[in-house]
Formats: C-alpha cells, sequence, structure tokens
C-alpha cells in the first residue's frame, strides 16, 4: 500500500524539500501544496525515470557527500593554481577509467562527481564495456588518477547502492 | 545586522567573485577546448554557489525567517553543471573526429 | 565593509564577462562559444545575486531562478542539436 502510494519515496522527499525551499517554507498551505505535489509529480512523471537502484546505505551516503563538498574545494584550489600557472607546463590527457559497477544511473552520479572534483570532466560512459571517458586538465601520471578514482569514489559508491 | 556576519557575508562574496573570475580567465587562457571546459566547470560553479549561499546567509539574517530559496539555485547550478559540461565535450568530440564519435554513440546506447 | 565587497564582487565579476566576451568572438569552435555563452549565463546569474543584495531586496532571485534554468536549457538544446541536427527527436 504504501509502496503503491508512494513510488519513489527520496524522489518524493526531494520534491517536498525543493518546494519548501523555493517557498522559503513560508506558511503551512505552502508545505500541504508541496506535500501534495511530492505525492502526485512522482505519478505523472512516472515513465520518464530510470529504474534507480536502492539506497542502501545512507548514513555512509551522507558522509560520502561531506567528502566531495570537501574535494570540490580542494579540486577548485588546484584547478585555479593551474589557470593562473604556466599553461604550457601543463599535460592535458584524455583517461579511460574501467568500472567495475553495471548500473546506468549509479554511472551518472559517478560522472557527474568526476566532473565536478578532481581536475577531470567525464566525457562518455560506454556502456558496452562499462568504461568512463575522462579529460584530466593535468594527469602527468594517468594510472594514479585512474586508481584515485576508483578508489575515492567509485568503491563507495558501489557501497551506498550495494552494486 | 551584526558584524560577524556581515564579515561572513563579505568574504563569500569576495571568495565567489575570484572563483568565478578564475574560472572565465581559465576559459580565456587555455590552450584548446578540453582544457578550456574545466575553468567554467569547475571555478565558475563554485564561485557562483558561494555567491549564492551569500545570499542565503544575508537574507536570512536580515529578513525574518529563513532564506532558503536561494539554495534551491546553488543545488540547481551544481547538479547541472556537470551535465552541460558532459553534453559539451560529447559535441567537441563528435565535430572534432565524426567517425570516432559515432562509435561512442552507438556504443553508449 | 558589505558594500566594498559588493563593489569588488562587481568588478571580478565584470572582468570575467568581458573575458567570458572575448572568448564568445575569437571562437575558434562553435563549441567554445556555447561554452562562454554558458559560462556568461552563470556569470549573469552571480551579478543578479550581487544586485539583490546591494538592493536589499529578495525580487532579484526569481529572475536568478529563471536564468539558471533557461541557461542550461539553452546548453543541452544547442549541445543536442551539433549533436543530432536535430533538437526533438
Amino acid at each position: 500500500m504504501m509502496r503503491r502510494l508512494i513510488p519513489r519515496p527520496a524522489l518524493s522527499l526531494a520534491l517536498f524539500l525543493l518546494w519548501a525551499a523555493l517557498t522559503n517554507a513560508a506558511s503551512l498551505g505552502a508545505l500541504l501544496l508541496g506535500g501534495l505535489l511530492a505525492l502526485v509529480m512522482p505519478f505523472v512523471t512516472r515513465r520518464f525515470w530510470p529504474d534507480a537502484p536502492r539506497l542502501a546505505r545512507p548514513v555512509v551516503a551522507l558522509k560520502f557527500a561531506a567528502r566531495v563538498a570537501w574535494d570540490m574545494l580542494v579540486a577548485n584550489w588546484a584547478v585555479a593554481r593551474r589557470v593562473v600557472g604556466p599553461v604550457a607546463s601543463l599535460s592535458p590527457a584524455f583517461v579511460e577509467v574501467p568500472l567495475d559497477l553495471r548500473d546506468p544511473f549509479v554511472a551518472t552520479i559517478l560522472s557527474s562527481i568526476v566532473s565536478l572534483t578532481p581536475g577531470t570532466v567525464s566525457v562518455d560512459v560506454d556502456r558496452d564495456r562499462w568504461v568512463l571517458h575522462l579529460h584530466a586538465l593535468d594527469a602527468p601520471d594517468p594510472d594514479a588518477l585512474v586508481r584515485v578514482i576508483k578508489l575515492r569514489y567509485e568503491t563507495p559508491i558501489r557501497e551506498i547502492f550495494s552494486c | 545586522m551584526n558584524l560577524v556576519i556581515e564579515f561572513v557575508v563579505a568574504s563569500l562574496i569576495l571568495l565567489g567573485a575570484a572563483f568565478a573570475l578564475l574560472g572565465s580567465v581559465g576559459l580565456a587562457r587555455l590552450p584548446d577546448f578540453f582544457t578550456r571546459l574545466h575553468g567554467p566547470t569547475k571555478a565558475t560553479t563554485l564561485g557562483v554557489g558561494a555567491m549564492v549561499l551569500a545570499s542565503a546567509v544575508y537574507f536570512t539574517a536580515t529578513q525574518q525567517g529563513f532564506s532558503l530559496h536561494e539554495i534551491a539555485v546553488m543545488v540547481f547550478l551544481f547538479i547541472t553543471a556537470p551535465v552541460s559540461a558532459h553534453l559539451l565535450a560529447k559535441a567537441a568530440l563528435h565535430r572534432s573526429a565524426p567517425e570516432c564519435s559515432e562509435e561512442i554513440d552507438d556504443a553508449g546506447k | 565593509m558589505l558594500n566594498f565587497a559588493i563593489e569588488i564582487g562587481f568588478v571580478l565579476i565584470g572582468i570575467a564577462v568581458l573575458l567570458n566576451l572575448w572568448r564568445l568572438l575569437r571562437g575558434p569552435d562553435i563549441t567554445d562559444r556555447i561554452l562562454a555563452l554558458d559560462t556568461l549565463n552563470i556569470n549573469a546569474i552571480a551579478l543578479l545575486v550581487l544586485f539583490g543584495i546591494r538592493a536589499a531586496s529578495s525580487a532579484y532571485f526569481e529572475a536568478a531562478l529563471i536564468l539558471a534554468a533557461m541557461g542550461f536549457v539553452a546548453t543541452v538544446a544547442l549541445c543536442k542539436f551539433l549533436l543530432r541536427g536535430d533538437i526533438i527527436e
């Protein structure tokens, strides 16, 4: 019953929080309308959503989010230094990261995190060979970068979604 | 508004503006498209995110109640930045080597 | 102190906008121009937020939100067009 009424609890919660933020959670009426929207919108948009894997470890997910936020600050500092430094000494490279995960939704999250963090932008996710194509701004040692991404981001994500 | 909050807002604005400027410096200065992509996706996003956060702190301090709607803009920016970067990179690959990126496209299906 | 910080913020973002315009005009490829437009859009959000703080009015926020949404859709549409030669398949 609960499952049928709220097919996507995470999506509903996100919609409700977004509505509360947009209206500044000003009044009870706004919150009620937000709750109604959070219940109705997942039904209306049901056909467009991919089958997301279940969030198996919410606590690990929160810790991981905090670490990603910190990494974003560090990565920005690194990019900023390289941008103002001598441009000719950069060694940009295309890097291929072989993935162990096998879920398109989780791969999308991983590629978004990779785009925002360590001096890399994801270019393509190859879903036949499960390889993440990246472009790195400054990667003198591509293998080390691959190891960092697998250990620091892919392993926790696989743990969080248990896939 | 007390001095501590004013200081926080001012430093967030300065930090954000500096990062946004660095992102644009990267856009103007780096040698090829794929390296240019790095500046705007990371530095500009974080910079504008910091300024939006400054606005949230400021309005929370000056008006009654919380000012949360700036957080929505920030979340939106952080979600969309990697997506546009990804699409731009794909488009650039497609243009620089059509045969090669066709392959990637087909494999991606 | 806050007003001073806002003025400096305007100057820094203004320089950033000029750099973006330079890249927009220079290219060389069309993807560079799209990237420059996207960055200009995000910097415009920053300017709006600064205006909002200076005017102590949260009315600017709605414009910033719409700019963020429209800018993203525009970038995606332009990239789709480059990739497929068509926007809506």
